[in-house]
């Protein structure tokens, strides 16, 4: 009965995606398609059969949101690492250290200066290839300097999710980022700045029930899971199959949690408007893909 | 609070509960009898003390974890009807339902009008079911919101009573958004301009529990546990096992002594010997000094001040952490 001790192991594998050589072949997670690796990266890795939005590289979904994909990088502070020495079958510090690498980053969160319809915008991404996108301390600062940097230039904020959760090796301090992160969205709502949210595959737990829910406008792209409970834990509690698109982007919109859902192609211009319309400035470039929405 | 006689006996409390009964048996035998025991009943009681003190001095993460969770430990409503005068229970989130797990309301607090909060899991298995194991929906999370904008338009201190495994996991839950209902309560919660001060008296699971926990100053009973995760599903997820519950408790850091070393908690309340299900009332009266005291460290705090403090101890938290 109880869902805390029959608990299942949440469905999201940390896969790290790794960049695909031109030539290769991948198929399709949602269809089995097999696609053709140039042809994807064209797509903005959307599947060209059934239209599934196969997750995407945290450099990639950074420049496909800035204008002519540029944009400078804010170095984060460093904090303590590994507060309770957490130790599983593996170190923390040791898991820590295999993520670097792989993904080439300090931690899953990456933030960003550039203008976005020519307005310029903080944007801070969560890096789901970076042990599951989990939200510890430094992910947490992430968010809470990126809110800072909004708050003293008046800029507005985007940020993208795509996480499991808190990061459990970092304990009751992971989970005190949910308090943290909401506190410095807070600052910028008093202020009056535009925080807007992007939800992406998959955003769920401790972000989903933080400042991704919280934003003046909350964007969700086509077809990704959203919830604050992982559909197994669900699956489990209730003892039987979830309907079809259950907690998807769409049952989400469905259910009054998110205003828009837009495919890749449209999530800039979404952006652009949004932005545009809350900074009262008119947008440097014209959002067409929108119109056939 | 309903006293259970069939009641739970933890693991390392069986001599403990062995020599309980003795006394007891003595007790009623003197009664029954009319002899004088009173000898041998010092006597054992002595043993009692001197192995409560014993189990009790170095509870393990994991047994902190049952003791925090035992079905006699005091709840919300057992710190409400001791602690509050004039309780009128409100109910309702003006927009789906009202959820009996939160416990929410109106009264006086030592004198001082206040806005009480908190999950109820119940003592046995009818009103386990009826307060949902303690587990609250969106719509307690909504009506939680509606009582600190209550609390913020009258003026009125909430207090908030934490015990909970965590916010309920199922598709209704989900459909009515259970992650934006948590997220705006904490929103909420660092928004009022009145102290907020929250005890964890229980179990303070996860988001569930934080959705009423960013307060001003965050107490937590001495054996009671505040974690991102309970210990048998990090045990799950990280050592693919159910059997590694005492590693993963260990691992996580989460009993009241951990918390006030990496400076997220203010205050650990002592409990008496032998846990609070032991003398919940002595319990009660001892969160209620705690609470009293530092509402009163609040209360002349100019409003907007208060709030501004709230947001800056939550920026920092954690930025200045002790070494080890």
């Amino acid at each position: 009965m109880n869902w805390l001790t029959d608990f299942v192991r949440p469905k999201i594998k940390k896969t790290a995606p790794i960049e695909i050589a031109d030539n290769l072949w991948l198929k399709c997670p949602d269809c089995g398609q097999m696609l053709f690796s140039k042809e994807l990266k064209k797509s903005m890795y959307v599947c060209t059969r059934c239209g599934h939005h196969l997750r995407l590289f945290i450099d990639k979904r950074l420049k496909m949101l800035f204008d002519n994909g540029e944009y400078s990088e804010i170095a984060l502070p460093h904090l303590k690492e590994d507060p309770l020495k957490f130790k599983d079958s593996k170190k923390y510090t040791d898991r820590l250290k295999s993520y670097r690498k792989s993904t080439g980053s300090e931690d899953a969160v990456r933030v960003a200066k550039g203008e976005i319809g020519g307005i310029t915008t903080i944007v801070a991404a969560i890096d789901f290839a970076f042990m599951g996108g989990s939200m510890g301390m430094a992910v947490g600062e992430g968010i809470v300097k990126a809110a800072e940097i909004c708050l003293k230039g008046n800029y507005p904020l985007v940020t993208v999710a795509a996480s499991g959760g808190a990061r459990m090796q970092e304990g009751i301090l992971s989970l005190m980022q949910m308090a943290r992160t909401t506190a410095a969205i807070n600052q910028l709502k008093e202020k009056g700045i535009p925080f807007v949210s992007v939800l992406t595959d998959p955003t769920t737990g401790g972000v989903s029930a933080s400042f991704a829910m919280l934003g003046d406008v909350n964007i969700a792209e086509k077809g990704c899971l959203i919830g604050f409970a992982g559909p197994r834990v669900i699956e489990q509690t209730i003892r039987e199959k979830l309907p079809e698109g259950f907690q998807r982007a769409e049952y989400l919109r469905e259910h009054g949690m998110v205003d828009i859902v837009v495919t890749r192609q449209e999530m800039k211009d979404a952006l652009v408007r949004v932005l545009s319309i809350l900074t009262h400035v008119k947008p440097r470039i014209n959002t067409l893909a929108l119109e056939n929405k | 609070m309903s006293s259970n006689n069939n009641s739970l006996v933890l693991d390392f409390e069986k001599t403990i509960v062995e020599v309980e009964a003795k006394i007891e048996g003595l007790k009623k035998l003197a009664e029954e009898e009319d002899v004088d025991i009173s000898g041998e009943v010092s006597r054992l009681q002595e043993k009692l003390q001197k192995q409560l003190r014993l189990a009790y001095a170095n509870l393990s993460p994991w047994q902190k974890a049952q003791v925090a969770r035992h079905p006699d430990r005091p709840q919300c409503l057992d710190y409400i009807h001791a602690l509050i005068e004039d309780f009128v229970p409100l109910a309702g989130d003006r927009a789906f339902a009202d959820d009996p797990t939160m416990i929410a309301g109106i009264g006086r607090f030592k004198g001082i009008s206040v806005v009480v909060l908190g999950q109820e899991k119940g003592h046995d298995l009818e009103s386990r079911i009826k307060y949902n194991f303690g587990m609250a929906k969106p719509e307690g999370y909504r009506k939680a919101q509606r009582m600190m904008s209550l609390a913020d338009k009258f003026n009125l201190p909430v207090l908030c009573f934490v015990d909970t495994d965590g916010a309920y996991p199922g598709v209704d839950a989900e459909a009515r958004g259970q992650a934006e209902a948590i997220a705006s309560s904490i929103e909420k919660c660092l928004k009022i301009k009145t102290p907020i001060i929250s005890t964890i008296i229980g179990m303070g699971g996860s988001g569930g529990a934080i959705a009423i926990a960013a307060a001003d100053r965050i107490l937590m009973l001495e054996n009671s546990i505040y974690s991102v995760i309970s210990p048998e599903a990090c045990s799950s997820i990280l050592w693919r096992s159910t059997d590694k519950v005492k590693e993963a408790a260990e691992a996580l850091r989460l009993t009241a002594q951990d918390l006030k070393h990496f400076g997220v908690i203010d205050e650990i309340i002592p409990e008496p010997l032998g846990g609070a299900h032991r003398d919940p009332q002595g319990t009660i009266e001892k969160v209620g000094d705690v609470i009293f005291k530092h509402l009163k460290e609040l209360l002349p705090v100019n409003t907007e001040e208060l709030k501004k403090s709230r947001t800056a101890k939550f920026l920092e938290m954690g930025r200045h952490l002790p070494e080890n």
